[in-house]
């Protein structure tokens, strides 16, 4: 073995990372997300270890509705990138399909995989675990069309991020929506978390659609209240999320850099 | 003769860095200009604005006497494109490549319309194979195949035979010239091979730094500048 050429493997890793802050973050991130996800998973198990009857169910009934949001967001930003993977990207923008159009499409695609996944993880929760994701009631319905919303808007920074920064943004594209899941409190109530970070769960619409959920299944009652929160926070990013990535596609034009997208 | 295209006084700067400057021409039905220069001289940033990839900084693009950036999807619905450096996705089919794109331009009996765009461009037999399977000629190929599906009147080829070996290349060309003369298509596009610029191009439009230095038909152009062939003018004017 030679030792020069090992260090040449290290060195052309080391050169790409120096120059790209998307890779750095990425080697904190997944870390800090892992570690304050179970952290707070782990305190909530020893709260709660003598007093919770259900917590197959609240992990179960989490995993399944995070899952709608992973799938609606990567519906609309990996799908953005399977087009530039393709180097398809400019057949679509030099065609007559308007912006709009693309994104009206790839929110079809998103929903198709969020059916599809919901579809597969319910039956095999209720075969193999006998939990039944339609305890949840009528319910159901807005908590799936909020965790939706929720991952349409985080694609649509995803993909505003990739049209600014070009496919080195593209770890974005499964890191964003992480970046949530400690604060939705999809695993753990949102009262485990230390002030600060309660505080920024109420900004985020997800953490009322768990909540929510806990709270049917545990106390058999629906509260509309936090989820009409929920709805209107989910609106303003999504009226946020789809002006910023207007605001980028225009400077991508001005700028030139969307032919060189995926070069 | 009717004009399909009209640019006036094209500028686009990245900066203070300018692509083009004032660049002025018209594009008339079943025209061919082949435009030719060094790299960096700004053709691929005129074809990107022709698209509407790229916004001028300065200037106006009309197809159909419309501005493009004001009917931008009813202008493309008539104009195409292809290029050398763009493919279409690997893991579809041929037929399911260009379905996407009949759907995507509105055309009437889609199906029809692609089996006949494959057979124009030899291709019906690999109708059912992964996109994967080509050559980088055949995937140009149905490249053009796309780019003409919507019976486009005016087509635009960024270096349409860049890294096709020559044989194969000769076919390309062969391909885009019945094609376009046949459907009266008039057709930009760049190139480095000046040989086939001459041998296609009714005129020929070269840029330097993104500046015009000249446009006309070849003949023309030697004439005015003395020059014994295309190779001595590009050397000239473009160099």
């Amino acid at each position: 073995m030679n030792p020069r050429r090992v260090f040449a493997v290290l060195l052309r890793q080391l050169y790409l990372y120096r120059r790209s802050f998307t890779r750095v973050l990425d080697v904190f991130y997944w870390p800090t997300v892992d570690l304050l996800l179970w952290g707070f998973v782990t305190l909530y198990l020893e709260k709660a270890a003598t007093e919770m009857p259900h917590y197959v169910s609240f992990f179960l009934g989490g995993l399944i509705l995070w899952n709608i949001l992973l799938r609606a967001q990567q519906g609309l930003s990996v799908s953005f990138l399977e087009d530039i993977w393709a180097r398809n990207l400019l057949n679509l923008f030099v065609s007559p399909l308007t912006i709009l159009e693309y994104l009206a499409g790839l929110v079809l695609v998103s929903i198709v995989k969020v059916v599809i996944a919901f579809l597969v993880m319910g039956t095999l929760a209720a075969l193999c675990f006998g939990f039944h994701i339609f305890i949840l009631g009528s319910s159901l319905l807005p908590f799936i069309l909020n965790l939706c919303a929720l991952g349409w808007a985080i694609g649509l920074v995803t993909m505003a991020s990739i049209l600014r920064f070009g496919q080195e943004a593209e770890i974005l594209a499964w890191a964003l929506a992480l970046l949530f899941l400690p604060i939705s409190a999809v695993f753990y109530p949102v009262e485990v978390l230390p002030e600060a970070l309660q505080m920024l769960a109420s900004w985020v619409p997800s953490s009322y659609v768990f909540e929510g959920m806990r709270k049917i299944i545990l106390e058999g009652i629906f509260e509309p209240g936090p989820l009409f929160k929920a709805s209107f926070l989910n609106l303003l990013y999504l009226i946020g999320s789809y002006l910023l990535f207007i605001k980028v596609y225009r400077q991508a034009l001005q700028r030139g850099t969307i032919p060189k997208i995926g070069e | 003769m009717e004009t399909v295209l009209e640019v006036e006084e094209l500028t686009k700067c990245f900066g203070k860095v300018c692509a083009l400057k004032k660049i002025s021409f018209s594009l008339h039905v079943g025209e061919i200009l082949g435009v030719v220069g060094p790299n960096g001289a700004g053709k691929t940033t005129l074809i990107n604005c022709l698209l509407g990839l790229v916004l001028p900084t300065a200037g106006k693009i009309c197809y159909f006497k419309k501005d493009l950036f004001h009917n931008r999807s009813q202008i493309l619905k008539k104009v195409n494109f292809a290029s050398s450096y763009v493919a279409l996705p690997l893991s579809l089919t041929l037929e399911e490549n260009l379905l996407v794109y009949a759907h995507i331009y509105e055309l009437k009996a889609p199906r029809a319309r692609v089996e006949e765009a494959l057979k124009t461009f030899g291709l019906y037999e690999k109708r059912k194979q992964r996109t994967r399977t080509l050559s980088s000629g055949q995937m140009m190929r149905l490249c053009l195949a796309k780019a003409l599906l919507n019976r486009p009147q005016v087509l635009l080829l960024d270096e349409p035979t860049a890294g096709l070996d020559p044989e194969i290349a000769q076919k390309t060309r062969e391909l885009i010239l019945s094609y376009t003369r046949r459907e009266k298509t008039a057709v930009i596009f760049t190139s480095h091979n000046l040989s086939e610029v001459e041998l296609i191009s009714d005129r020929i439009l070269i840029l330097q730094k993104g500046q015009l230095k000249a446009l006309g038909r070849v003949s023309e152009l030697l004439k005015k500048f003395g020059a014994q062939n295309l190779e001595e003018l590009y050397f000239q004017l473009a160099i």
